[in-house]
């Protein structure tokens, strides 16, 4: 049985994971955080 | 410990942290996959699929590490009421479900070629997914409870009832009959080659960091939240 398959498999499932955990928690920060900051600025 | 409490001290400790745990994490974790895959021997009895131990291994640690933060936070913010530990048990789940997820999936994978199954329902597997399903309630619950606007107190319970799970996970393949292998790491030394260990050690390092940055970005992003919310409150209030 090749043992490439899988390793390519596990290697790119945990990078899906990461990319998708560091985008999601960033843009999540940045929205907030600009947003909070926008409110500030209005008052 | 108190006086981190205070979300504004906190947040000038938390925006200069994250880069500085982000980029080294980032390079570790790129530096000990490269290292792993390409630079690694071939394992006598498992082949080259020994390479997938340096993803296994740390999203392992950082699904069961993760709890156990959701642990100790809960019982900070139900012993001392400290207004961040709710905000940090919260930031910990969805990165700690998805390191307990990533646990699961490349161990199946691995289970394939090594055992000749996917799956096997023995203690150390179902204890994973056990805490895999833990996080997924803890999440639910705690989405719950801030949609109501209360302090979650429901959910820190369970964070800590559910903690029980983390040292099952640890004694299973002691306590039960297990396809999967005994700590190869343990307090008194290590079965691992240090042509492995290395690089195993650099990759838990690289993914603990990268662990942290997540955490603290979604801190971050629940504080600036509840600012909004504060600030529209008062806004109604007149």
């Amino acid at each position: 049985m090749p043992h490439a398959p899988f390793i390519i498999a596990s290697f790119a499932l945990t990078a899906v994971g990461m990319i998708w955990l560091v985008i999601s928690s960033y843009l999540s920060m940045r929205r907030a955080e600009a947003s909070a900051e926008d409110l500030k600025e209005r008052l | 410990m108190h006086r981190f409490a205070n979300p504004a001290r906190f947040l000038r400790i938390a925006k200069p942290l994250t880069p500085a745990l982000f980029w080294p994490g980032l390079v570790l974790t790129l530096v000990a996959c490269i290292w792993g895959v390409f630079f690694t021997p071939t394992e006598r009895l498992m082949g080259d699929t020994v390479k997938i131990l340096f993803v296994h291994v740390p999203a392992a640690w950082l699904g069961m590490g993760g709890w156990t933060g959701i642990a100790i936070a809960s019982i900070v913010q139900l012993v001392w009421r400290h207004p961040l530990a709710g905000v940090a048990a919260r930031a910990i789940a969805v990165p700690g479900a998805t390191f307990a997820a990533i646990c699961l999936i490349t161990g199946s994978i691995w289970g394939r070629p090594t055992w000749g199954t996917w799956w096997v329902w023995d203690g150390r597997l179902t204890s994973m997914l056990v805490l895999f399903f833990l996080y997924l309630g803890y999440i639910a619950l705690s989405n719950a409870s801030s949609e109501k606007g209360d302090t979650s107190r429901v959910a820190a319970v369970f964070g800590v009832i559910g903690a029980v799970n983390i040292p099952i996970i640890n004694r299973s393949v002691i306590w039960w009959e297990s396809q999967h292998q005994k700590a190869s790491i343990t307090l008194g030394g290590s079965s691992i080659d240090s042509a492995y260990l290395v690089p195993l050690f650099v990759a838990v390092a690289g993914f603990s960091l990268l662990f942290g940055a997540l955490v603290l970005m979604r801190m971050r992003a629940a504080l600036a939240e509840m600012r909004i919310e504060a600030r529209m409150r008062r806004m109604a209030q007149g």
